[in-house]
């Protein structure tokens, strides 16, 4: 896909200028949030979990090697059989091969946020070969041919009576005169129309939200049921997983578990959590007869070792986006990739290169909310602060911001400078901000001044206010 | 180079292996053979009636619908209630379960039964769970020679049965049985957790129940 991230300041100018994007945004400020904290309130160990999940992903990332193994092992005993791919390319070619071998020409594909980062669907379309979409909202989305705005709501961007335009121009063969005012009559149609493509798949393509080394198993979570109806029907079921996803045992995934649906939808439990393991069995009357995992590291192996390694704790849930007001105001697409929000502040530079994708990091306020909810406790701001720091290194910021720094700085490394020259501006600044306190203009801070009036500063600096403070205390002990 | 070698050798170069490869393969090996217990919520511990009772609230709380009757013989008798107060057709999908085949289907003549997996075209599927969880009111089914996991999904109405004793706390439980029925590190083709019907809250974030699988889901607890 298209990565338009380096623009990212465009794209957020346009975003809140979409009236459409922004009554839609509207659903994720309201309903997200108070879900959550429900869910989190109603479980009093909730955060000794999150603390044990991040637990469980350290371990299993300082061993991470030899869980796989384990892994591989255990799906080669169950009859399944595992592909190793560096990159995007290669994930995409092995797929492509399976498909030949099977003469494919349609496949159904369960939600994966993974086949988004290797553009599989278009990879496969040139390839002649149908790729499905069978969550809703991914479904929508592809007939819109947009890519996923949001992690787990792919289509939280889309109003319900663009859903009724879409399904009105790509079901053309249905009556005109039905009736698709409610959310219930456009889920029923979606319903029936992909009934019939689970049937007339050959592959089924999911994701995995967790891979077990203990039983070679992958694991998907999922409301809508669509998933398992993907990796049960067709003849052939591939899984496209990076390599992060192991976990060591089955009581791992259940610790994990219990902090990933509250934290996505408020849920204790989503609907369907599925284990697969291997093909159908001798003697079982359905599953199919192939399975295969497709092994991915894409960039991931490179971030283990650096300051960027918690990352590979995320277990997508999407509670970073959800509560970050960066994300409520410009929404998924503005970030120009895959992963929006916060996580794909941090991820989309590890992934895409900092030239592409080091402008994400300085999308956030530093409020700290992200941090605050994020199940798997990954330091978001921290990361964020790294990134920024590389990308003033390599000089990719834009010129005013580096000399503005360096200005500062040559203050800031003289204490004496820096407090003789603030003495002297601190109280100009709060004479010119008059009886109204407040600045409307001002030479330099345009940027600011455009929107929202600064505040003057008080007509001493702080550090003559510290020193008052102090000396006072030591006057009261005294 | 394959790709496996590529990416284990940057793994083990970045993680140190090699260094002191025994502690490490212990470490692995050790918890494998022994999986931690973890973290487990006091919520669906207790009494084996606060189990059954937490199992229900927990379930009808999803928008699952309960009924709770003492032996297995009442089942059938459920079953049809079930699909006359729905003005459902009278027939039922399911698998050659031993345990749901002993109930005495017989005794309702008009209530036609089909056997194997689902094709798509029915209304109710019946199933028997191998547990059941109290915490989050979630049933576990397995796939196997008399069990298809599409009577889970395709069928518009699933009608799980359930045996009360079978109904544990928490997941670590059933995780144990499981490791005990098929042995350690090994798995039925397909272990589905149901916690409620399908619903999807794609459009606009308003959950709406039957998305891709069942519009509905019925609990029968038995004893």
């Amino acid at each position: 896909m298209e990565v338009t991230s380096p623009t990212f300041k465009q794209n957020a100018v346009h975003a809140l200028a979409d009236a459409q994007l922004q009554k839609a945004l509207g659903n994720v400020r309201a309903g997200f949030i108070d879900k959550r904290r429900k869910a989190a309130d109603a479980l009093p160990e909730f955060d000794a979990l999150r603390d044990a999940a991040r637990d469980i992903k350290d371990h299993t990332l300082a061993h991470l090697d030899l869980y796989l193994e384990a892994y591989e092992e255990k799906v080669t005993e169950s009859g399944g059989q595992v592909h190793w791919a560096e990159t995007a390319e290669d994930a995409r070619r092995i797929v492509l091969d399976i498909c030949r071998m099977q003469n494919a020409r349609t496949v159904t594909k369960g939600k994966s946020m993974i086949t988004e980062e290797i553009a599989l669907n278009d990879f496969l379309k040139l390839a002649g070969i149908k790729a499905v979409e069978t969550d809703l909202g991914e479904y929508i989305i592809q007939l819109r041919n947009e890519h996923p705005s949001h992690i787990i709501a792919p289509a939280v961007h889309v109003n319900k009576d663009q859903v009724e335009a879409d399904f009105r121009r790509a079901h053309d063969y249905l009556p005109a005169d039905r009736d698709l005012t409610e959310p219930e009559t456009l889920l029923d149609e979606a319903r029936r129309v992909l009934r019939a493509q689970y049937f007339e798949a050959e592959i089924g393509i999911t994701g995995a939200n967790f891979l077990v080394a203990e039983t070679g198993s992958s694991v998907i979570v999922t409301n809508e049921g669509n998933g398992d109806l993907t990796q049960l029907l067709p003849r052939v079921h591939i899984v496209v997983a990076s390599i992060e996803k192991i976990v060591p045992t089955l009581n791992d995934v259940s610790q994990i578990l219990r902090v990933l649906a509250r934290s996505a939808t408020g849920q204790d439990m989503s609907v369907y959590t599925t284990l697969s393991t291997g093909p159908r069995r001798k003697g079982d009357p359905d599953g199919p007869e192939q399975y295969h995992v497709i092994l991915l590291d894409n960039g991931r192996t490179s971030m283990l070792g650096t300051e960027f390694q918690d990352m590979l704790r995320c277990i997508r849930c999407g509670a970073c986006m959800n509560h970050c007001p960066v994300y409520h105001a410009v929404g998924g697409h503005a970030y120009g990739w895959v992963y929006p929000g916060p996580m794909g502040a941090v991820l989309t530079p590890s992934l895409i290169g900092i030239d592409q994708g080091g402008h994400l990091p300085n999308a956030s306020t530093f409020c700290g909310r992200c941090e605050s909810v994020c199940p798997m406790r990954i330091p978001l701001p921290k990361m964020m602060r790294h990134w920024r720091e590389r990308e003033f290194e390599r000089g990719l910021n834009p010129a005013t911001q580096r000399y503005g720094l360096k200005i500062w700085a040559a203050f800031a490394k003289r204490p004496r400078l820096y407090n003789f020259a603030a003495s002297m501006a601190i109280p100009l600044l709060a004479l010119f901000g008059g009886r109204k306190k407040r600045f409307s203009f001002l030479p330099l801070a345009g940027g600011w001044t455009r929107h929202r009036d600064l505040p003057a500063p008080e007509s001493r600096t702080f550090m003559q206010q510290w020193r008052e403070r102090e000396s006072g205390k030591q006057r009261a002990a005294a | 180079m394959s790709a496996r070698d590529a990416i284990m050798g940057k793994l083990r170069k970045t993680l140190g292996a090699g260094t002191d490869d025994a502690t490490r393969r212990e470490t692995v090996a050790k918890r494998l053979a022994k999986p931690p217990k973890g973290i487990v919520p006091e919520r669906g511990q207790g009494s084996d009636a606060h189990k059954v009772k937490l199992f229900c609230q927990m379930a009808e709380a999803v928008a699952a619908s309960v009924t709770r009757v003492r032996s297995p013989e009442r089942v059938p008798k459920i079953v049809s209630d079930y699909l006359r107060s729905r003005n459902l057709p009278a027939s039922v999908r399911m698998g050659a379960d031993r345990r749901l085949k002993a109930m005495p289907w017989d005794k309702l003549k008009s209530l036609e039964l089909k056997y194997g997996p689902s094709d798509g075209f029915d209304e109710v599927g019946v199933s028997h769970a191998f547990a059941g969880i109290a915490e989050t009111g979630t049933v576990a089914l397995l796939s196997g020679k008399d069990n298809p996991s599409t009577v889970n999904f395709l069928p518009e109405h699933h009608i799980v049965v359930i045996d009360a004793r079978d109904i544990a706390g928490d997941l670590e439980t059933v995780l144990s049985s499981l490791r005990r029925k098929f042995g350690k590190g090994r798995m039925p083709r397909t272990v589905n957790f149901v916690t409620g019907p399908s619903r999807s809250g794609d459009i606009e974030q308003k959950i709406i129940l039957g998305a891709h699988g069942p519009r509905a889901l019925h609990l029968i607890v038995v004893g």
